[in-house]
């Protein structure tokens, strides 16, 4: 039903704007793939459905021309952030919003069927009904969506020009989006140590999660490949590994907009985002500010004062 | 020596281990949920049940390798004089590659022949290769994104393999390929085999039926040369590409690598790493100039260097084994094989995608 009206909107808003960013099937049922809509017959390709992951907003910077996105909650906070620190001009971006009540992690629902190839899926507003060589399966939303669904508060986005469905509530506690990082931050030094020491050595420095993090606006300059001058060292140890993910986390501090980009996309399956969600937890602590919520907002490493609320250096 | 046998299940364990006794066995280990070739110890967990995210091609072709050290050495009586002392090591150990997949063994087959040729060889990849005996598992099946039958393979090809094993009745039907899969044969977990060779040839060629083959039948062997030069067909079908390494690192046949000096004063290593074309640096010059800035080029090379330059350069043989990880890992679910499906179109027209009318799944 959304999916009908999301059509109308963007037939609406195409001849206004250079191209529109949505979501079309992908190689197989379970993987969308983003559509750059150019044409009024492109548009019987939109879908949506639990599997539009990707976040779109992230192509905004690069388009030189008036263009339509399409985002859920999630992804509307990046255009928030890039609001923030200049990187688009509003009025060049047209804001499709699609209120979601929560998408499908791929990874999770290949667990839940085996990893068998997938022949049919069919999609309900809570729950996947799975077609593999060896049966049907029907599978709730809730059981295989990434972490950051089940303690989304923002359902509806933070900043559209149209709705493609009425707009959602969060119901979901605002304690629980760092409840993840709370339950490592009880673990000992050691515990810890060896958790990230695990996961981290699985990398192999492909920078998916680099690439496709809207906020990482380096890229083709980043740190960790620059060979003039060459800041870190092109070895495949756990070292190198973790000093490239330190990078990335800390060039995030009080911008990741936890769009979970960066954990999804990961081939080896590290759950990159933890990191960056700590410092976040820190940056919410310490400035009490939530990183692409208010356009008017600015990013507290964005600015300098003497004295900060909750940080005393001078009374040390 | 015989050359069929079968393997139970549950001496899986007991024989990797004893091929572990004079040589690195690398299998693929479950660590949480993704499988990796790993070198094989005790604490590891075999996974033989899906591909692993990684393909094999580190155990032969490793992503990081010292090609040299070297060592500054100060000359007592002649302080101005600087010696420098360099080390190799090719003394590699014997090693296996244990449970990679058919695809795995055929792109090890595509670095073959670049870097073991009569004109110049590797020495590094040669002597590993010589070294490692290939051992692998036959698919019962396709996974997302798989279509090794239209690149000229299949779920039970033999192609750079020494041994290969089908699954069936609770273990695998093991049959040598080469003198080198003859030895393996030879251990004592193996059993008489001759009883399950049907069973195991019925298994592949219901396997092979049911891997999708993305080009159709009027499909021409070479690309389209005026679509490849096409700038418009890139910028429809590759405007979504994020441009990162993923689809190259998960590769079983890239091969392409840089070189690096990393240096701590008076030591140092030269070291070879696995490069991507999908990086901006990859064709970065010294002078500053870059011919290919823009990831559309650089997608083109990826495509054009597995289907178009290399095909030429080795007759005809394809540089991409379709084990479908660049289309099952990519971020934005890129797929290749859709993208060579235009380019082997015999009605393949650039102006049809200069005039919009064309839209790809882009």
């Amino acid at each position: 039903m959304s999916t009908q009206k999301l059509k109308e909107i963007i037939n609406k808003v195409l001849p206004d704007v250079e191209t529109v960013i949505c979501w079309q099937e992908g190689f197989d049922k379970l993987n969308v793939t983003p559509i750059f809509i150019t044409s009024p017959e492109q548009v019987d390709k939109v879908v949506w459905n639990a599997a539009c992951a990707q976040n779109l907003a992230s192509y905004l910077p690069a388009q030189k021309k008036k263009v339509g996105v399409v985002v859920k909650g999630c992804d509307s906070r990046t255009i928030v952030q890039y609001m923030q620190e200049g990187l688009i001009d509003r009025n060049n971006v047209v804001i499709i919003g699609m209120p979601c009540k929560g998408i499908i992690s791929k990874k999770k629902v290949q667990k839940a069927i085996n990893n068998e190839p997938v022949e049919e899926i069919t999609y309900t507003d809570d729950s996947i009904k799975v077609k593999t060589p060896s049966g049907e399966k029907t599978i709730a939303i809730k059981d295989v969506c990434p972490s950051k669904c089940t303690s989304c508060q923002y359902p509806t986005p933070v900043i559209s020009d149209q709705l493609a469905a009425d707009a959602i509530q969060s119901d979901k506690p605002a304690d629980s989006v760092y409840a993840d990082v709370a339950e490592l931050e009880g673990k000992t030094l050691e515990e810890r140590w060896a958790y990230f020491a695990k996961e981290f050595d699985k990398c192999i420095r492909c920078y998916a999660c680099r690439n496709a993090c809207p906020m990482c606006v380096c890229q083709d300059s980043c740190i960790a490949e620059t060979r003039d001058p060459h800041w870190v060292t092109q070895k495949l140890n756990f070292d190198e590994k973790l000093m490239f993910h330190m990078i990335h986390a800390l060039h995030l501090a009080g911008r990741c907009v936890e769009c979970g980009e960066c954990e999804r996309v990961c081939p080896m399956e590290i759950p990159v985002a933890k990191l960056k969600k700590k410092i976040n937890k820190e940056m919410k602590e310490l400035f009490d500010y939530t990183p692409g919520v208010n356009p008017e907002d600015k990013p507290p490493m964005f600015v300098f004062n003497v004295d900060e609320a909750k940080i005393k250096e001078h009374k040390l | 020596m015989a050359d069929k046998g079968y393997l139970p299940k549950e001496k899986i364990k007991e024989f990797v281990e004893a091929l572990g006794k004079d040589a690195a066995v690398y299998a693929p280990s479950l660590e949480g949920d993704t499988i990796i070739f790993r070198q094989y110890t005790s604490d590891k967990e075999i996974a033989l049940d899906r591909p692993a995210n990684t393909p094999p091609k580190g155990a032969i072709y490793p992503q990081c390798e010292t090609l040299l050290s070297f060592e500054f050495k100060k000359d007592e009586a002649t302080p101005q004089k600087m010696d420098i002392e360099l080390k190799t090591n090719l003394d590699f150990p014997k090693a296996v590659v244990f449970g990679g997949r058919p695809c795995d063994a055929r792109g090890f087959t595509v670095i073959d022949r670049v870097f073991i040729n009569p004109e110049a060889s590797d020495p590094y990849y040669q002597k590993r290769r010589e070294n490692t005996t290939i051992i692998t598992k036959c698919c019962n099946g396709p996974y997302a994104g798989c279509f090794c039958v239209g690149v000229g393979g299949g779920p039970a090809s033999r192609e750079g393999s020494d041994v290969v094993m089908t699954e069936v009745d609770g273990g695998y039907y093991m049959e040598a390929v080469t003198d080198k899969g003859k030895a393996v044969m030879s251990l004592p977990m193996i059993q008489d085999g001759a009883s399950y060779e049907a069973k195991a040839k019925e298994a592949n060629e219901k396997a092979t039926a049911k891997v999708r083959n993305p080009f159709p039948a009027d499909s021409v062997d070479k690309v389209s040369p005026e679509l490849f030069d096409s700038a418009d067909f890139w910028d429809k079908v590759i405007a979504k590409c994020v441009s990162c390494g993923a689809c190259t690192f998960l590769c079983p046949t890239c091969y392409c690598f840089n070189i690096t000096d990393e240096q701590a004063i008076m030591t140092g290593e030269r070291i070879r790493t696995w490069d991507s074309c999908m990086f901006q640096h990859f064709t970065l010059e010294t002078s500053g100039h870059n011919p290919r800035t823009i990831k559309n080029k650089r997608f083109r090379n990826r495509v054009g260097h597995k289907f178009y330059y290399y095909p030429e350069k080795y007759e005809n043989a394809i540089a991409c084994t379709g084990c479908g990880r660049c289309i099952r890992y990519c971020p934005v679910s890129v797929d290749i094989s859709e993208i060579v499906g235009y380019l082997k179109d015999p009605k393949a027209d650039p102006a049809q995608w200069a005039a919009e009318k064309k839209d790809a799944k882009n």
